[in-house]
């Protein structure tokens, strides 16, 4: 970094407008209503409609290909659809895509830091491109690497950091030009749980501070810390939308029950009964929705059958509602 | 988003240019050697070896030493090399494997700014070696001044041209190996039959033909003008050649480059 004077750039004018532009119109973060995308011949998201509301965090679920990342991309507008409408804050994703990008944050699925560059440079030369240059971005970037504690690594390359850094670098570049909405996609893919613990202590912080965070993440655990409400997705559909709890309260019960190495006389009771299940390779997940009764009858009914008695999670409601196979 | 191709370029892609540079900066020490170095082994190479052996050809009209006459084909094969490896290889690292783009599009900036900027800091490579490349030459003074001054505007319309063409060939490979083709069927072909290590005027009438249709020729003729300070008789239709070729291959450039990474 150094002299600007020679090459001066031109005023934040983007994220002035996308501020101020907005009090006339419906500053929903995100609005989306019969969203379409196709590859060629493949239909990558099939009409669907969601909204992001102010101050919420919303997480997209799904298997690989369900869509949830094709969706990401119409929101960042780095992709565009094929059919429907995506407003962000208001503003249309096909006509308006620069005064949305200037409000918003991303943090993609991949690590694409720029290996030119060092920690700091990094941020520096990302903020340029929001038109934020001079002495106020140059505290912004130090806030910013002491918020997600690289202040010590900020001098370092690139290919120097850990995985947990650069999860937190490309954070913290998310955040330069102080976003109203952040969109990450796949945020902890890949690590350990110090790291991991690291992001959502952060994102909370934000989302404390009144950011609209819109997610999406393969760790069911990660979607019920972080969202106030999760959208499954599956085969470019919305499958299935709602608060965490609510969602396993309503798909699962309170309980889930698992069996295996089961007796034949244990199968053909459990069909017989009529009771709520799910079963894959010999394995059997009953769904306790009366508050423990069936637990107690399998009990006293086999009690020399193997069996597991736990919490019901988010993702029981995933693998119910996506299917226990593998799909790639 | 518009199909808009020179529409979506705004002032936003200094900043990539202003990236590229800043990564440059931070090497610069072993990017200025090859341009300075280079001259400095063909005048050796050609001077004291082949030159001797030459003497002097015969180039519209005028019989001249032949290093003096090969100087400028130097510099003109330069400045191709320099914008074209730039939006080619370093282009499409940047692209494919640093994942630099998909980066800056999360930002206010558009695809055509991307591009834009890459192919602006691809001419800009250019002219850096030219102007290198002439303070060398004029040292062992085999350039004209002020006449050789000329080469820097002249190596920013090549680089545009060469960069323009890169950005097409990136836009088509399927894999970084696969520049090797247009580098062995375009690329190295032009660098020997431009006019640019001996006059066309030598070749058979059909090669002669061929040697014209190539961009490099043109570029040839008005760097060697510039260098000996001699307007070329075609002067107007070389520029008309680069300038027109400059404005389809960088609007090519784009719309494919727009093709290969927004999907």
């Amino acid at each position: 970094m150094g002299a600007h004077g020679a090459l001066a750039p031109p005023a934040p004018d983007l994220l002035a407008s996308a501020r101020m532009n907005g009090q006339a119109r419906d500053e929903t973060p995100v609005v989306a209503t019969g969203l379409v995308k196709r590859f060629n011949a493949f239909l990558a998201v099939d009409g669907i409609d969601f909204r992001v509301g102010a101050g919420e965090c919303v997480g997209f679920l799904g298997p690989n290909g369900a869509g949830k990342t094709t969706t990401v991309n119409i929101v960042t507008c780095t992709s565009p659809l094929s059919a429907g409408r995506v407003t962000v804050f208001g503003l249309d994703a096909t006509s308006r895509p620069r005064e949305i990008k200037a409000g918003i944050g991303v943090c993609p699925q991949e690590n694409n830091l720029d290996p030119d560059f060092s920690v700091r440079q990094n941020l520096l030369v990302y903020a340029r491109y929001f038109a934020l240059t001079g002495a106020r971005i140059e505290r912004r970037v130090d806030e910013l690497l002491d918020f997600v504690q690289l202040t010590e690594k900020s001098g370092s390359a690139i290919d120097d950091l850990s995985g947990g850094m650069k999860r937190r670098l490309i954070l913290a570049r998310a955040l330069l030009n102080e976003p109203r909405m952040l969109i990450m996609d796949e945020p902890t893919t890949g690590l350990d749980p110090q790291g991991r613990l690291a992001i959502w202590n952060r994102v909370r912080h934000l989302r404390a501070e009144g950011t609209t965070v819109l997610l999406t993440t393969h760790y069911m655990e990660e979607a019920s810390q972080l969202c106030t409400r999760v959208i499954l997705m599956d085969h470019g559909h919305i499958v299935l939308e709602g608060a965490p709890a609510e969602l396993i309260d309503r798909e699962i019960g309170r309980e889930v029950i698992e069996l295996w190495d089961l007796a034949p006389e244990v199968e053909q009771f459990v069909r017989q009964a009529g009771w709520p299940h799910d079963s894959a390779d010999g394995r059997y997940y009953l769904y306790d929705r009366d508050g423990g009764r069936l637990a107690a009858e399998i009990g006293t009914r086999f009690p020399a059958q193997q069996r597991l008695i736990r919490r019901a999670t988010l993702e029981d409601v995933f693998l119910h509602r996506t299917g226990r196979s593998l799909r790639d | 988003m518009r199909a808009a191709t020179f529409g979506n370029v705004s002032r936003r892609s200094w900043y990539v240019w202003r990236r590229d540079f800043d990564v440059y900066r931070t090497t610069w020490k072993t990017n200025f050697l090859p341009p300075l170095l280079e001259p400095v082994l063909y005048i050796l190479a050609f001077g004291l070896g082949m030159g001797g052996l030459i003497g002097a050809v015969l180039y519209e009209g005028e019989s001249i030493p032949y290093l003096r006459f090969m100087i400028p084909g130097v510099i003109t094969v330069s400045i191709m090399f320099w914008s074209y490896f730039e939006t080619t290889y370093s282009t499409f690292v940047r692209m494919y494997y640093q994942k630099t783009f998909q980066a800056i599009l999360a930002t206010p900036l558009l695809i055509e700014d991307v591009i834009a900027g890459e192919w602006l800091w691809g001419a800009t490579k250019s002219v850096m070696a030219a102007v290198l490349m002439l303070l060398i030459t004029g040292v062992f003074g085999l350039v004209v001044w002020p006449a050789a001054l000329f080469v820097i505007p002249l190596s920013a319309l090549g680089g545009m041209f060469f960069a323009g063409a890169g950005l097409v060939t990136t836009a088509l490979v399927p894999r970084i190996d696969s520049f090797n083709i247009p580098s062995f069927i375009l690329i190295f072909p032009m660098f020997l039959f431009s006019g640019t290590f001996f006059p066309i005027d030598v070749l058979p009438a059909w090669a002669k033909g061929i040697a014209l249709a190539l961009p490099l020729t043109h570029l040839s003729y008005l760097v060697r003008g510039a260098c000996l300070a001699s307007l070329p008789r075609w002067w107007a239709a070389h520029l008309a050649y680069l300038g027109g070729g400059t404005i389809l291959l960088t609007w090519a450039g784009i719309v494919l480059m727009r093709r290969r990474t927004v999907r």
